[in-house]
């Protein structure tokens, strides 16, 4: 199979793989970047950007296609919604095969791959997606008009999503693993105060229940190990997200969440590896924080590419 | 009319042409959200992998989808968005929610190719 060569490859269409992919084509590096999901990653995921500098408010997705524009436009070749099916990053030189069928090589290697939802692990999650189990209020919301549903979660989405979705629904029981909320004190306050919701602290679904759809969940409590059952008409689940960094357990450097460990200029373990964006080891997500990682990253390979 | 580079089915009328006078179809019926937006990619991704395949969306909030909201393939379904396959004429899968492109391309090549 033979080989096209690249400079730099970037792993990864987030904001944070696209801004490396932006400076790097514009440093006159033969770029490319390869993304095994939708090109905007979680970015496009969100509805409403208001709190992007220079942006009046705006979608996820515009920003999106406005990075993927300014990329190509600067040189970038883009390979989206292929898989990853042969990595090797040690080498001086990296290789990366997709789908089976083609071999890309480069001299660095910059992994951007980001995160994905965090899933419950309860019995019979797959079963009910679509059928009572939902990821999206904003999408599925209108479908429990008038109906009893669950939110999963204490984080800032979870209580979000819970009081949009008391446009439609009848009630909602927040249930969260622990006694407090990981959200802002907003947040809370915003859920608390909201009539249609209820809270069930210190609790994880083990199983969703029901025959064609989801009926109900089994419930258990973490403090005194107790079973119970809920009846419900739905579950939306936000318990947030881990990173894709499976590809790389014993390669790069993880910490024990799994995120890739970089110093301050995004590199990891192996000579002309860089990460950046939500798979690496940080404290604050943010699409700026993950522009800002892409540029850092981008910048340290332009300059370890000229040494 | 939803901003996705698929065709789009704009009437009942459209819909049935479509898929009368197609062997293999594929519409997404969905809205601009995050749970519709990667099945759209994926698509507008297969439309030169699967010549043999028409792929279209339609709009989920337009009067003329409820050949799908109503579809009995589509009975139970509560998550965007409702994806069909149909194979001369007739439905063979239907789906809820966001699939990955694995998934879908292994119904393309079980149902319809």
């Amino acid at each position: 199979m033979n080989a096209k060569h690249y400079d730099a490859i970037v792993l990864g269409a987030g904001a944070t793989g696209l801004t490396a992919g932006i400076y790097l084509a514009r440093a006159n590096l033969k770029t490319l970047i390869i993304n095994e999901g939708l090109i905007g990653g979680q970015m496009i995921l969100t509805h409403t950007v208001a709190n992007y500098p220079g942006v009046w408010e705006t979608s996820g997705r515009d920003i999106s296609l406005i990075m993927k524009k300014q990329a190509k436009e600067f040189g970038c070749d883009i390979e989206s919604n292929v898989e990853v099916t042969k990595l090797d990053i040690r080498s001086k030189k990296k290789m990366v095969e997709i789908d089976d069928d083609e071999v890309f090589t480069a001299d660095v290697v910059i992994v951007a791959t980001g995160g994905k939802p965090r899933k419950l692990g309860a019995k019979n999650e797959d079963k009910f997606k679509g059928f009572g189990i939902s990821y999206c209020a904003t999408c599925d919301g209108d479908f429990y008009t008038d109906k009893d549903v669950i939110v999963v979660g204490g984080g800032n989405s979870a209580l979000e999503e819970a009081v949009s979705l008391t446009k439609w629904v009848r009630s909602i029981t927040v249930i969260h693993q622990f006694d407090n909320f990981q959200a802002t004190e907003h947040a809370i306050k915003q859920a608390e105060k909201n009539d249609k919701i209820s809270f069930i602290l210190e609790s994880e679904i083990t199983e969703y229940l029901g025959e064609q759809q989801v009926e109900g969940v089994k419930i258990q409590n973490q403090k005194t190990g107790e079973f119970r059952e809920l009846k419900t008409d739905g579950v939306f689940v936000y318990i947030g997200y881990i990173p894709n960094s499976d590809k790389f357990e014993g390669v790069l450097e993880l910490s024990e969440m799994k995120e890739i460990k970089t110093d301050e200029n995004m590199q990891t373990n192996i000579k002309g590896v860089f990460a950046a964006g939500d798979v690496r080891v940080k404290k604050f997500r943010q699409i700026t924080t993950a522009v800002s990682d892409g540029a850092v990253a981008a910048l340290s390979a332009i300059e370890f590419l000229q040494k | 009319m939803l901003g996705t580079n698929l065709k789009h089915i704009k009437s009942e009328e459209e819909f049935n042409e479509v898929i009368e006078n197609n062997e293999n179809v594929m519409i997404c019926c969905g809205r601009m959200g995050p749970m519709c937006l990667p099945v759209y990619d994926i698509m507008e991704n297969l439309e030169s992998k699967y010549g043999d395949v028409k792929f279209y969306d339609m709009e989920f909030d337009a009067p003329h989808a409820h050949v799908l909201r109503n579809h009995e393939f589509a009975r139970g379904f509560m998550g965007l968005p409702f994806t069909f396959y149909f194979k001369n004429g007739k439905a063979t899968k239907a789906t809820t929610s966001i699939q990955n492109k694995k998934q879908i391309k292994n119904i393309l090549d079980e149902h319809l190719v």
